[in-house]
């Protein structure tokens, strides 16, 4: 049921996230899934929010073409559909929000030079994350393209995408945030009680200088919060659309299977189901050798079964942790790991072995 | 070389490699073979996963968490501003603010990492860093704060962690890699940005799970296509790509290495033995 599952998931859905934790193949996965979608038809729209290298390098257009914040198409011989890849770059799309709710040129141009501004879209923890769902958002609406990949960090911090809204809308909404934009003539006099100390503790923090340019910022970003806030409910709504579709991404290895049960559970807990997990990378079944064997052929059959024994007993957390979710189990394929093949052909046979799986 | 002066060396390891290559692993063995050897230890995890799978606790190793949270509640603690900070850390408005000076979340939890050092928590310190590229922000952050913030208790701060982390006898950087291409380019490009940026010194780097089978013989007269033979052309693949991404490692990193092997039944017990071991094989003095 399982390959079936995963080309209705490719087929049905618009958009689909990619998750799991470093060294499971999740870029070069997301690329694979990307291209059996476009070859199934679909015109496909991939996106990293890992450094494109990596991105550029699973698709074999490293040195070729680059890898922006605007999608490129890839060209692909035997697709019924497109393909085409982008990297998230969190400052402009940062930018290109401000200037759609900037009233005018002035007030966006105003908060762009401003060097709280500068800092936070850049570097802001949670930022990168909204700004993913953002472009996400953007492609979802891009009538380019009928699927959306996102290929996510490999961090825990991946899924704060889904509560980043929220949060932004939380953070708009918060008394302190009110204070904060107050203009210094009116009003100040109500809240003066409360705004001093809390901002004289955020000034011990990270200095008065900083805090300055943070209120310069908070005070020309007046007028745009209404934006943002609708902004961010429609972003919302996207992620836990039922077309959304998440895929957790992990090996057979210990570390990578209890981040992948972190990342089942914390997707539950926000109300998203996941479509399906899928074991990657895992030691192949060789099947049985017969008792004439050499010494050391027949070692090595034991100690490669044993690796997958190993492998399968770490993946029986989370299988009996979920027993509902789909799986499905990707074998190691020598090549992929080995760099002197033609990246785009160990696309293809990562294809083939997702179709073949199970 | 002698694996009690390996590892006293420095007062504080910092763990760091890409996701998946068994960092935590390493930084848990660390602190054990540290103990063995008559070292008192302690582990420090700095992004709040749980430790390993079954947890520090099980394998009665000494260990605490510092999340960026609490190292900022507690500096505003010790700032006098223990009052309102909780409200400020969960209104989101300092974490907002915070960013005006990017990377103080990082600096916090350096300069608690600091606090423990200078405090003698213990012989050795492993801190079990943030995965792969967030390490080196992290570390880089020190260097850039201590550049741009004119004065206060920020620049302070900077200027201490800096300082530790430019004393190769209080802090070193362990990478952890795995013999595979995309870990080692990114344990070499780490290396070289580690160096150049921060100044921090580089204990040798550890390559985990290394396949040390030697290759297997296979004669002709057995059926190509057998399971025996297929797994042992894949086990002979494998061998073979390690041996590659080990010399390409060697060719473009001139640090001493540290192995440890595949070894899919290996408890932390036969890791530290396996650890020691490559320590004792290391050449030369201090690290």
């Amino acid at each position: 049921m399982t390959r079936t599952h995963l080309d209705q998931t490719l087929a049905n859905s618009r958009v689909v996230v990619v998750a799991g934790s470093g060294g499971v193949g999740k870029t070069t996965l997301s690329a694979a899934l990307a291209v059996r979608a476009a070859i199934g038809g679909r015109r496909v729209a991939v996106v990293t929010i890992d450094p494109a290298k990596r991105l550029a390098d699973a698709l074999g257009i490293a040195g070729q073409t680059a890898i922006g914040n605007e999608p490129v198409r890839i060209p692909l011989d035997d697709a019924h559909g497109e393909l085409w890849a982008l990297m998230l770059d969190t400052r402009s799309t940062f930018d290109a929000l401000v200037d759609r709710y900037s009233p005018n040129a002035d007030q966006a141009q105003r908060i762009r030079s401003n060097l709280f501004y500068k800092n936070i879209s850049g570097a802001l923890s949670g930022t990168q994350e909204y700004m993913a769902a953002e472009k996400l958002y953007d492609l979802n609406g891009d009538e380019r393209f009928d699927l959306v990949i996102v290929d996510t960090p490999p961090t825990r911090q991946a899924l704060d995408f889904l509560s980043a809204p929220a949060r932004l809308r939380r953070f708009i909404d918060h008394p302190v945030y009110r204070i904060v934009i107050a203009p210094s003539s009116v009003g100040l006099r109500a809240v003066s009680a409360v705004s001093q100390p809390v901002l004289r503790a955020i000034a011990k923090v990270v200095g008065a200088q900083a805090l300055d340019d943070a209120l310069a910022f908070f005070r020309a970003f007046q007028g745009l919060d209404a934006g943002f806030r609708q902004r961010a409910h429609d972003v919302d709504r996207v992620l836990h659309e039922p077309s959304t579709a998440y895929i957790i991404v992990t090996s057979g290895q210990a570390e990578p299977v209890a981040e992948a049960t972190y990342f089942v559970d914390a997707l539950e807990s926000a109300n998203v189901a996941v479509s399906l997990v899928v074991a990657n990378r895992l030691m192949p079944y060789f099947g049985g050798g017969d008792i004439s064997l050499p010494a050391p052929l027949a070692g090595n059959l034991r100690e490669l079964a044993d690796e997958r024994r190993a492998e399968e007993s770490n993946l029986e957390v989370l299988r009996t942790a979920r027993p509902d979710t789909p799986w499905i189990r990707v074998p190691l394929v020598p090549e992929l790991v080995d760099e002197r093949l033609d990246t785009f052909a160990s696309l293809r046979l990562l294809g083939r072995a997702l179709g073949d799986a199970d | 070389m002698d694996p009690k002066l390996f590892l006293s060396a420095s007062r504080v390891f910092i763990v760091a490699g890409k996701g998946g290559v068994g960092k935590s692993t390493v930084a848990a063995t660390l602190v054990t073979a540290a103990r063995r050897v008559g070292l008192t230890s302690l582990l420090v995890e700095t992004d709040g996963k749980p430790l390993l799978v079954g947890g520090a606790g099980d394998r009665g190793l000494t260990a605490c968490t510092i999340t960026p949270a609490e190292a900022l509640a507690e500096y505003l603690d010790s700032s006098g501003l223990g009052r309102i900070s909780r409200r400020l850390v969960t209104s989101g408005i300092v974490d907002v603010v915070a960013s005006a000076s990017p990377g103080i979340d990082h600096l916090l939890v350096l300069g608690k990492v600091k606090q423990l050092e200078r405090g003698r928590a213990a012989d050795v310190i492993v801190v079990d860093g943030p995965a792969a590229g967030h390490a080196l922000t992290m570390l880089r952050t020190p260097r850039a704060l201590a550049d741009s913030v004119v004065v206060g208790p920020i620049k302070q701060q900077a200027n201490d962690v800096l300082g530790m982390l430019n004393d190769e006898t209080r802090c070193q950087v362990v990478l952890v890699t795995i013999p595979e291409p995309t870990p080692v380019n990114e344990a070499v490009e780490t290396a070289f940005s580690l160096e150049e940026n921060i100044g921090v010194r580089l204990a040798p780097v550890v390559v985990n799970r290394v396949d040390v089978h030697p290759p297997i013989d296979i004669p002709d007269v057995l059926a190509q296509d057998s399971a025996a033979v297929r797994a042992a052309r894949f086990r002979n693949d494998r061998i073979a790509g390690h041996a590659r991404c080990l010399d390409d490692l060697s060719r473009r990193l001139p640090l001493p290495r540290i192995q440890l092997p595949l070894d899919t039944h290996a408890t932390l017990a036969d890791r530290t033995d396996q650890l020691l071991g490559a320590i004792e094989n290391l050449e030369g003095g201090a690290p």
